[in-house]
């Protein structure tokens, strides 16, 4: 049996195509433009033609869409200078040119540390063009499926977009494994243990605190549906309105009462009665988590 | 970083790059390559930017192997690398080529 090509497994570039309608994809500033960093130049590291991000335009069964894509395998998939000047620019040039929504599919650990201010900077320029695309009516939509997962200031952003589309194998946080273990000790945090890794932080756990909106298999069949039934549904963006800023304070107010032997996934999962939860497929856990919520 | 250009014979005229075509992504032990169409139809241009210096004269015999056993008439490729093998080059830049025909 043939199976669907792994999100994971695929380039940017190979998922924007296996995620758009075939031929129709329109890259703006492609690797032709040779819009590298150059500070990475500066430092004497390797430089990449597209800045690891891949902009453009196309049809998703039939709908015009703006995607962006970032590359895992490249720095981490982290944001530089120029890297962010063109996904802001793809935000932007939804305000003024309307697509039916903006598919973003993360894939990095935040900040690329080289550009140090000027990453900072283009992480901040992405929320506010993100939030004026969101206010112009477009809605976001980010899918988090790539090895990197989605961290540091990424994980913010994917946390402003209006659906978060995650597989079991992607990982969504503020503060990487690596990085919480540097801080308060292995302890603590143990990074190197994959299991909690994920536990913490993966697509699972994530669905199951409602972070991720949608939970799918791990293939470009799966993640491009979520985005057909999304388009299907005229899911607009999530409203920001005191109504729905008052229900995400209660749920965060309640979790906060949560006593300390909740720890992670697997410890949240028993108490629902969801003890098997993590060798549930994908299907099964979705229905289950459906029955007990 | 190194970088260096060669430009090689080339046997048969490569099929035209409608905008330039990337593959590959620059991370460990990998690379990507950009093709474009070059200044004349019997040659073909490399520009190489390798993280890996001192390793000329290997990059310059694999191009040339693989140059003779393309068709890359006509075509300008653009690498920048992050240490790959002699094996991966290779192979890289006949997906690169395979990608020009049959996109």
């Amino acid at each position: 049996m043939t199976r669907a090509p792994s999100y994971r497994e695929a380039t940017a570039r190979h998922r924007v195509a296996g995620l758009l309608d075939a031929g129709t994809f329109v890259e703006w500033v492609g690797p032709g433009a040779r819009a590298t960093s150059p500070h990475l130049a500066a430092l004497g590291s390797p430089v990449s033609f597209d800045d690891g991000v891949v902009v453009g335009e196309g049809r998703l069964a039939g709908e015009r869409v703006l995607v962006i894509a970032q590359e895992g395998l490249f720095n981490g998939g982290a944001v530089g200078e120029v890297h962010g000047a063109k996904i802001r620019g793809a935000f932007e040039r939804a305000c003024t040119q309307p697509p039916r929504a903006v598919v973003f599919c993360i894939d990095s650990g935040g900040v690329r540390l080289h550009e140090a201010n000027a990453g900072l900077l283009a992480i901040s320029e992405i929320m506010r063009a993100l939030f004026a695309a969101q206010s112009a009516g477009i809605p976001v939509w980010a899918l988090v499926g790539g090895s990197c997962g989605a961290f540091g200031g990424m994980g913010i952003v994917a946390r402003l977009c209006d659906a978060v589309v995650m597989s079991e194998e992607g990982r969504l946080g503020l503060s990487g494994p690596e990085v919480i273990e540097t801080v308060k000790g292995v302890e603590e945090f143990d990074a190197r243990d994959r299991a909690l890794v994920w536990r913490v932080t993966g697509g699972k756990i994530r669905r199951t605190l409602g972070e991720a909106t949608h939970l799918v298999e791990d293939n470009l069949v799966a993640f491009r549906e979520a985005v057909v039934a999304l388009l299907a549904a005229g899911q607009g963006p999530v409203p920001f309105t005191l109504e729905t800023l008052q229900a995400s304070q209660a749920r965060l107010e309640a979790r906060t009462a949560w006593d300390a032997a909740l720890r992670d996934g697997q410890s949240l999962w028993d108490r629902l009665g969801l003890a098997d939860a993590a060798l549930m497929e994908t299907e099964q856990f979705n229905r289950r988590l459906q029955e007990v919520s | 970083m190194e970088s260096f250009d060669l430009e090689l014979p080339a046997r048969a005229p490569g099929a035209a790059p409608g905008t330039a075509a990337l593959y590959g992504v620059v991370s460990s032990g990998n690379l990507e390559v950009l093709v474009e169409a070059g200044p004349s139809p019997d040659r073909c241009r490399f520009h190489v930017e390798t993280s890996a210096h001192g390793f000329t004269d290997v990059w310059q015999a694999v191009l040339a192997d693989f140059a003779a056993s393309h068709r890359v008439g006509g075509l300008s490729f653009s690498i920048h690398d992050a240490g790959a093998t002699p094996a991966v080059v290779s192979l890289r830049l006949a997906q690169a080529v395979q990608s020009l025909e049959a996109p």
